[in-house]
């Protein structure tokens, strides 16, 4: 009864404010509203008995990702009310890509239920003495403790392409030193003039 | 995995291993040494030694009759140690090439042999592949890290159109091969190749979308037509090292796991795939011989050239036998080979004023460089297959093998279209011996560049002798995976 309770008003949150990530006005808000979402989707997981997947959406998309947004729409300066004008025009398109996918979803749904291995694909359970992080783990890192590393330099790759094709030592660029200015002394900041009273130093 | 079991599996990936943990050792090495022509010439110095030491380790320390690793998801066999082996020397030959030219060029950095060292490490994980997602995984390493070598010279407009345009064209193949390798796996229901094979031995009509979408993606990485549009492009605004590596260890480490990925998981579905790998041949040939007669650069004439190549190993393949596996392993190191050499001829072209690539600055080669001349049509003949030099018996043993599965009209085909090709060798030739000269001396290529194009250039005689030997070892590393 709890359970149930507790699924309806987290899903009904997702719902709400995932519609309302489209329909707020406010870019601030609209952001606010994504988190929400995340926050609610995280809720659901956690009574999927899935916590560590709860854990990551809060972690990578409440912490990282939405952060990201967050600083992106403060700091750009889009006008957003601009960008939703033509928000009629391009109903009937949108409307269509949203009923194509509504249909895949359905029919993926409807093969699903009807198929007769689907079931056992589902019954995968996590085994009951160990816990859901533990479990990924003994996967990611065992069984797939090669294509694990792999990725990891494949992002290596990445990241030294970065760096090669963007990465320049400008000249003439003046940066901060703090081991310089730690070790400067009152000698070299200071200097002591001996000004006669009512000429000035100029 | 218990830490023994751990330990059996990290014993077979030594080779990869070394180049792993020595492209990040090197990375950091770079870093602190002071100086970056220092830096650049000590790491490229490092990372060649690192490639033998690699190559030592994959031909003298394997374990004996292989084994795989990663449940199942590594295969170490004769077949991948004889690729490894050339990779791993085509990608050091690749490293001597470049030095010289990248410190004049104002190139050199030690991200360069770094990269290199990854894209190989790449290489040698897809040759060694038993799983559709270690393919993707070492297929995307050594992807990526091209790209970025492809723009290497950051400042030229036409290497960085070269780079995105490899990037964008790259990304598009590597999604159709996810996708085929998705289809494949929800109708096979395993990523794992011995799975596939045997869900291929019956295939339903998903599995056969899903290898078409496979192969797909691979022929692009081994440029063959229709898939090819890239190539020349890329072959051109790429440095000219940079181009001297794509057209040699990254074309035979994707033409290796084209091999594996046909003749193991999908086997068993020779009538379908042959039919691809016909029209693929055919079309390669036809744009690699017709193309080439019109380029005036030498890099883009090699890139037509390099697709008719792949032409004409595809043929050999369409046979889908074991003979066929060993033909196109030959047929592609020898190919490797004089692509090495005629790369070092293309790096000697090099004036007063600086490179040149037109082939009309060829123009009387022969008068003032009588050895690189010598070396150049020695080169160009063996790749264009002209007999009784040692490219000419790579191509024979790859019609051999088609000839054999009784694909008498596609080796007639490959026949004509041989001769169409030797005549654009020809047309180059003719530049360089019986041209007036029209620029200025080339200068004096530097010592690393000249040892190549000697020794290749040798080779495309010397390696007759050899012949013998080297069909023994393709024959065994061929029989690992034919049949």
């Amino acid at each position: 009864m709890l359970q149930a309770a507790a699924f309806y008003i987290l899903a009904a949150t997702a719902v709400i404010s995932a519609f309302m990530v489209v329909a707020a006005r406010n870019p601030v808000r609209a952001v606010l509203f994504l988190i929400l979402t995340f926050f609610s989707a995280a809720g659901l997981f956690v009574m999927l008995g899935a916590e560590f997947l709860a854990m990551l959406l809060v972690i990578v998309y409440v912490g990282a990702v939405a952060v990201l947004f967050l600083f992106v729409v403060m700091m750009l300066d889009v006008d957003f009310a601009a960008l939703k004008e033509g928000f009629l025009n391009y109903l009937p398109l949108g409307g269509v890509v949203a009923l194509a996918l509504v249909g895949i979803l359905s029919l993926t749904g409807v093969t699903w239920v009807v198929s007769d291995t689907a079931g056992a694909a589902l019954q995968s359970p996590v085994p009951a003495d160990m816990a859901n992080a533990e479990a990924l783990g003994a996967i990611l890192y065992d069984r797939y403790v090669f294509f694990f590393q792999l990725a990891g330099l494949v992002l290596l790759v990445a990241m030294i392409g970065a760096i090669v094709l963007t990465l320049r030592h400008r000249e003439g660029v003046r940066r901060q030193n703090i081991a310089r200015q730690v070790q400067r002394t009152r000698e070299d900041g200071v200097e002591m003039v001996d000004v006669k009273s009512g000429e000035g130093i100029g | 995995m218990t830490a023994t079991a751990l330990l059996a599996n990290l014993s077979l990936i030594i080779p990869e291993l070394v180049l792993a943990i020595g492209a990040m050792g090197l990375l950091l090495a770079g870093v602190f040494i002071k100086g970056e022509e220092a830096a650049a010439r000590l790491v490229s110095l490092a990372a060649m030694a690192l490639l033998i030491l690699a190559a030592g380790v994959a031909v003298f320390l394997a374990p004996q009759g292989g084994g795989t690793a990663f449940f199942g998801a590594f295969v170490l066999d004769s077949f991948s140690l004889y690729a490894k082996a050339v990779i791993y020397l085509a990608a050091a030959i690749a490293l001597v090439l470049a030095g010289h030219y990248l410190q004049t060029e104002r190139l050199a950095r030690f991200e360069y042999p770094v990269l290199i060292l990854l894209a190989t490490l790449g290489m040698s994980v897809m040759v060694s592949a038993g799983d559709l997602i270690a393919l993707y995984l070492g297929l995307e390493l050594q992807s990526l890290a091209l790209y970025i070598l492809a723009a290497f010279n950051r400042d030229s407009l036409r290497a960085s159109e070269a780079g995105l345009k490899y990037f964008v064209l790259g990304a598009l193949s590597s999604g159709l091969l996810l996708y085929g390798a998705s289809l494949v796996y929800g109708f096979a229901g395993s990523t794992d190749f011995n799975a596939i094979a045997l869900a291929a031995e019956a295939p339903s009509i998903g599995l056969i979308f899903g290898m078409v979408f496979v192969v797909s993606g691979l022929a692009f990485k081994i440029s063959a037509a229709p898939f090819h549009m890239w190539t020349p492009d890329v072959y051109e605004g790429a440095p000219t090292p940079v181009t001297a590596f794509f057209a040699t260890a990254p074309k035979l480490a994707a033409m290796v796991l084209l091999i594996r990925v046909l003749m193991e998981p999908f086997g068993a579905m020779a009538d379908q795939w042959q039919q691809i790998t016909i029209v693929l041949a055919v079309l390669s040939m036809a744009i690699g011989a017709f193309g080439a007669l019109l380029q005036t650069n030498i890099k883009r004439l090699m890139a037509y050239s390099s697709i008719g190549n792949v032409g004409y190993a595809l043929v050999g393949l369409s046979a889908g036998s074991e003979a066929a596996v060993w033909a196109v392993l030959l047929y592609m190191t020898l190919y490797v080979i004089g692509v090495a050499g005629a790369f070092g001829v293309i790096l000697s072209m090099r004036r007063a004023e600086g490179m040149v690539e037109r082939i009309e600055d060829l123009a009387g080669l022969s008068r003032n460089r009588p050895g690189l001349a010598l070396a150049f049509t020695g080169l160009l003949l063996s790749i264009g297959g002209m007999p009784f030099l040692v490219g000419f018996f790579g191509k024979l043993f790859v019609f051999y093998a088609a000839v054999q599965a009784g694909l008498v009209w596609l080796v007639v085909i490959a026949g004509v279209f041989s001769a169409v090709s030797i005549a654009y060798y020809l047309m180059v030739l003719k530049r360089v011996w019986f041209d007036e000269p029209t620029g200025g001396e080339f200068i004096n290529p530097p010592a690393s560049v000249a040892v190549i194009t000697r020794v290749t250039g040798i080779a495309t005689v010397g390696l007759l002798l050899v012949v013998p030997f080297m069909l023994n070892r393709v024959i065994e590393a061929g029989s690992a995976i034919g049949g």
